[in-house]
């Protein structure tokens, strides 16, 4: 772990009011964005004791849903432009929706264009499947999602 | 070639679940190619273990004869046969490479080849059996010579890769070592002379009309003189050198692109793999597999080539790994993310 934290004064915002969706019979195929943004929008920030909803890295925007093609589009932005957690965050979001969507369905998670000054290079690690294998078999690493995904239920 | 005029189908003729974990690669062993020998292959996977499939000569299928585990302590990612099918090599994110040897049914480590600082991704043996390649994360090529004695000597670090190498294969006939990575780029590693330092020869990158993103597999053809690679930029590339001129010692002939085969693959291809026939069969993300072969017709700017056929959902998940038998029939095996390995036959269609 760092000494000094990459962002020691990040923006906090209220959370969101949540809307009560109600069970919908036909809602077993269909896969509604915000379903997938209720999945991630609580999972906690490496660094700050907040939601990635709360810090604004994530919204309802981030995520788009093809359905047809069954691709899933997360896009964060990370509280800074050389944020260093960038690649743990995408960790997270792909641990989290691995257990959450059937496998059939193509996850890809990029930073938000102009949000990291390496934007190329973390999008490539975070989309490269073999490393991201081998990062979660480290156990170091695996804790710290862990810690993140959860946290809330600590 | 009669493979343009009919009809043809990838038919599934076994569907093999055992691994418990995504299976990375799956290796035929060459020694079994033989017509009145059982054909035997290797499988590895994310549950760390490896494990051996025998086909029984009655039933035409496969039984999984043995499982190797206990050893690797992380992922096998990789594995390879000798030329005389007798030592499997294994490659792990555990940073180590297995040598393993079947004694009488069951397979013993032999030796466990250390050095790599992190994952190592792939392991390849040369024609003769001389010589093992091994890459991985750090970057690095290894060269181990093979003595006596099922010792492995390290006598080659190839630095020069900037990035994550994921694959190393030995040319069919020659002693010449290529590698790709994540770095974008196909590096030829190659050794004048016996005695000689091993040094990069050629570089296959984007300047040569190469890759865009990370190049995942790469495998030639039966004859040696084309080469077909694989990438995350969606696309397949070949490439053809002058093998001939190079076989009568007349210096390194370098490979130059042949043509880029785009617009088939809408996810990253992983496995690309060459039959003796000269199907090529892709593995994708898209959980399809695709099969290329060259085009009677490609006279303009030399020879093209066109889709064979497509096989959507082959498994429900990415394929990693798709392998000719080497063998007369025709017959292919993929390996996926869902932990299943299926066996596919190439049928021509009646009528």
């Amino acid at each position: 772990m760092t000494l000094g934290l990459i962002n020691a004064n990040p923006v906090v915002h209220a959370k969101k009011e949540r809307v009560a969706r109600s069970e919908d019979p036909h809602g077993d195929d269909a896969v509604d964005p915000l379903e997938i943004y209720d999945y991630v929008r609580d999972i906690r920030d490496p660094e700050h004791p907040y939601s990635l909803e709360q810090l604004s890295v994530l919204s309802e925007e981030s995520i788009t849903v093809d359905e047809k093609l069954g691709r899933i589009l997360i896009t964060f932005t990370p509280t800074i432009q050389h944020c260093s957690m960038a690649t743990v965050i995408g960790l997270c979001l792909r641990v989290k929706l691995m257990a959450c969507f059937p496998p059939h369905f193509k996850v890809d998670i990029k930073v938000a264009p102009g949000s990291h000054a390496d934007e190329e290079s973390v999008n490539k690690q975070l989309n490269d499947k073999e490393r991201v294998a081998a990062a979660l078999e480290n156990p170091n690493l695996r804790q710290l999602v862990d810690e993140c995904l959860y946290s809330n239920e600590l | 070639m009669e493979l343009l005029d009919g009809n043809l189908e990838l038919k599934e003729i076994q569907n093999l679940q055992g691994h418990t974990d995504r299976v990375w690669s799956i290796a035929w062993n060459p020694a079994t190619a033989a017509a009145d020998v059982p054909a035997v292959f290797a499988s590895c996977s994310g549950d760390k273990t490896v494990r051996i499939w025998e086909a029984s000569p009655s039933t035409r299928s496969w039984d999984c004869k043995a499982v190797l585990e206990e050893t690797h302590t992380r992922t096998v990612r990789s594995c390879a046969w000798s030329p005389s099918g007798k030592l499997l090599a294994t490659a792990s994110f555990d940073a180590t490479t297995a040598i393993w040897e079947n004694v009488g049914g069951d397979f013993e480590c032999v030796s466990t080849l250390e050095g790599h600082e992190n994952e190592v991704k792939s392991v390849s043996w040369n024609a003769s059996g001389s010589l093992l390649a091994t890459c991985g994360r750090d970057r690095t090529v290894w060269i181990w010579e093979v003595m006596p004695g099922n010792e492995f000597e390290c006598i080659e670090v190839l630095q020069g890769h900037t990035q994550d190498v994921k694959m190393v294969q030995w040319h069919p006939t020659m002693d010449i070592l290529f590698s790709c990575s994540y770095d974008n780029t196909v590096k030829v590693w190659w050794s004048e002379d016996a005695e000689g330092d091993w040094s990069c020869v050629q570089t296959l990158g984007e300047s040569s009309n190469g890759h865009s993103s990370t190049i995942w597999s790469l495998a030639f053809n039966a004859k040696g003189d084309k080469l077909v690679t694989s990438s995350d930029d969606l696309t397949l590339k070949i490439w053809e050198a002058d093998i001939v001129r190079m076989q009568s010692g007349d210096g390194y002939a370098p490979w130059n692109h042949l043509c880029t085969l785009s617009g088939y693959h809408d996810r990253t291809i992983f496995s690309v793999h060459w039959s003796r026939e000269g199907i090529i069969a892709s593995g994708a993300a898209d959980d399809a597999i695709r099969l290329f072969v060259e085009s009677k017709d490609g006279l303009m700017n030399g020879p093209s080539y066109q889709l064979l056929l497509k096989k959507e959902k082959a498994h429900d998940m990415d394929v990693n790994s798709v392998q000719w038998f080497p063998g007369e029939k025709r017959l292919l095996a993929s390996g996926s993310d869902d932990g299943a390995i299926k066996i596919w036959e190439l049928e021509t269609l009646p009528g």
